[in-house]
């Protein structure tokens, strides 16, 4: 064991897959969740297939917190890597009962081993599953099936696990009823992850880390906010650009019903029923929803005003400006995008490193991780 | 029923016995066969189909002459017999198990892979990555999926065993309780004018033909329903 340098996840695939060459090569920290994101056909599946060992790329290697899975001379199958895989389709075992299927690759109990092993009551409160275990595969609905799948990945105790586009095959609703889920894994077990999406929404909501993928090649690496916030990116680009903050509760005004939150640079109010202080929440605040002033507004009925000093500027168009603000007085604080006018620009004298304040009008606050709110 | 001939029935347990003897060769070396062929990606595999699947098109007595040239005397057939001290493998009870395997192969390989390709390379791969072994895969997975194509192609080969009659006479001769086989029997009554006994034979292969077909399309619809 290598104990000092933190586990890190070291991949680089080579070669020609169907149509497209792959040359991806990245090293990801082996924990929390990290979004593999790109668009459609970009490779990103393949990617995490060679990660399996479903896939075999000669002149490729891969290592996980020190394993050497694939290198000149090595190539483990599938079977000898300890990974949880969910598919894009559940693929449940349609002759197997949910029960069956969830227990298909866990260990057997004399074997349980290491202490942090998944219990098996623990993925069935976690997923939900308890109504579920004697029924056939057949009768669960698309939703449900993905909720077996991923308990099914988890039970076998896998030391990395790989999700492909685990909602892209579900509807809105449905998405909606199983990502709370995910957030709550990510929040309860120190499992790392790797998860494909082409869905920004998905990455935002998860991904502490991402790659972000572009035909066949890696663009970047880094932790999600940064991607998000560099204007070289295609990411902060998008009209829908945004970033995300892990958040702390500081406080709660039952009388208004509104949370205060701590984030890197700054406090944001937003509206939300009662939670704990201390508890962790995402925000997610988009470019457009960001206007700036250069004197802290006295009179509005916008309720986040937070310092910050301009970094950098990009035009975005002929008449938009893209903005990269630091949060914080002397700008120490995590990055936000604004989106301005040109004229808005010339206006008020806006230049790199001057101080100004950003007014926020929305801010998105996920869904508690703990599943209660 | 009076004055029937003592040993008509012997044919008919004879039969039973050949068909299910070769059922169960046909289930042991027809499935890896028929693995193989669903999941190789050799570019002469299907060549290899085409020679498993030659018995269906091939006159029986074409294949039976050839069997015969095989396992007479001066082929390997001879050689294998004189280990045991015999001239030649033909006109045996094992002989006639080995041309009938031959000539079912088809009706039990075709059902079986049929059933894997339609298992498709998912639940493989699914299996894979809960750490089961590729045997543990097949064994758990793949058989169990690929269930009404086993229970298929064991009821083909069974009747189609029960049925063959030119490789029988090629090769197997008409040895009373070591060849003489049903169909050979219902022939040999017709030959003798025996209509009565003829009639009790081909009416019994009839009624079986049709509980096989029955059965056959009984497992095609559950199948549907259940891949639906």
């Amino acid at each position: 064991m290598r104990a000092l340098s933190p586990p890190t996840i070291r991949a680089a695939f080579r070669g020609q897959l169907g149509g497209f060459k792959l040359d991806a090569a990245f090293t990801v920290p082996a924990t929390g969740i990290t979004g593999l994101f790109g668009p459609s056909g970009c490779g990103k599946s393949s990617v995490l297939r060679c990660l399996a060992g479903l896939q075999h790329l000669p002149a490729s290697s891969c290592e996980v917190s020190g394993e050497v899975w694939q290198d000149d001379t090595t190539f483990l199958k599938p079977h000898h890597r300890p990974i949880g895989y969910v598919f894009q389709e559940a693929s449940l075992f349609q002759h197997l009962s949910v029960r069956a299927n969830l227990l298909y690759g866990a260990p057997h109990e004399s074997v349980k081993t290491h202490a942090d092993a998944v219990e098996f009551d623990e993925v069935i409160e976690l997923l939900g599953l308890a109504k579920l275990l004697e029924r056939s595969p057949r009768n669960l609905s698309g939703g449900e099936r993905q909720r077996v799948a991923i308990g099914r990945a988890l039970l076998s105790q896998p030391k990395l696990l790989l999700m492909d586009e685990p909602l892209s095959a579900l509807d809105r609703l449905t998405k909606d009823e199983i990502l709370p889920f995910l957030e709550r894994l990510h929040a309860r077990l120190s499992l790392p992850v790797i998860y494909v999406s082409h869905d920004i929404t998905e990455i935002e909501r998860l991904a502490d880390h991402l790659v972000l993928m572009q035909a066949g090649k890696v663009l970047a690496v880094g932790p999600l906010a940064e991607l998000q916030s560099d204007p070289k990116l295609p990411l902060a680009i998008a009209r829908d650009a945004a970033v995300n903050f892990d958040a702390e509760v500081e406080s709660y005004d039952s009388n208004y019903g509104l949370v205060t939150l701590q984030i890197d640079g700054g406090r944001l109010l937003v509206p939300s029923a009662p939670v704990a202080s201390g508890e962790l929440r995402r925000v997610r605040i988009a470019a457009s929803d960001v206007s700036l002033a250069r004197e802290l507004p006295q009179a509005s009925s916008i309720l986040n005003a937070v310092a910050a000093r301009i970094v950098t500027t990009s035009p975005v168009g002929a008449n938009e400006m893209l903005v990269v603000l630091a949060l914080g007085r002397e700008g120490h604080g995590g990055r936000l995008l604004a989106r301005l006018s040109r004229r808005s620009w010339d206006l008020l004298r806006l230049a790199e490193g001057v101080d100004v304040y950003a007014q926020i009008k929305g801010v998105a606050l996920a869904p508690g991780r703990d599943g209660h709110a | 029923m009076t004055n029937l001939p003592p040993d008509i029935w012997q044919p008919v347990w004879l039969t039973i016995e050949l068909a299910a003897i070769t059922t169960v060769i046909l289930l042991i070396v027809g499935t890896p066969i028929a693995w193989w062929l669903a999941r190789s990606k050799a570019w002469w595999k299907e060549g290899i189909a085409a020679v498993v699947a030659l018995p269906l098109v091939l006159p029986p007595t074409v294949l039976g002459f050839y069997l015969l040239v095989l396992m007479g005397p001066d082929g390997p057939g001879g050689a294998l017999a004189a280990l045991w001290g015999g001239r030649t493998v033909a006109f045996t009870f094992g002989g006639l198990v080995f041309g009938s395997v031959i000539y079912s192969m088809p009706f039990v390989v075709q059902p079986i892979r049929n059933a894997f390709d339609a298992i498709g390379d998912r639940p493989l791969e699914v299996a894979a990555t809960l750490r089961a072994s590729p045997l543990k895969a097949f064994w758990t997975v793949a058989v169990p999926l690929a269930r009404p194509g086993f229970l298929a192609g064991a009821v083909l080969g069974f009747a189609h065993t029960v049925g063959e009659f030119g490789i029988v006479l090629m090769i197997g001769g008409n040895i009373p309780g070591s060849t003489k086989v049903l169909s050979v029997a219902i022939y040999d009554y017709v030959e003798t004018s025996q209509w009565r006994e003829a009639n009790i034979l081909a009416g019994g292969m009839a009624a079986f033909a049709f509980v096989v077909i029955l059965t056959m399309m009984m497992l095609e619809k559950r199948t549907a329903r259940i891949r639906a």
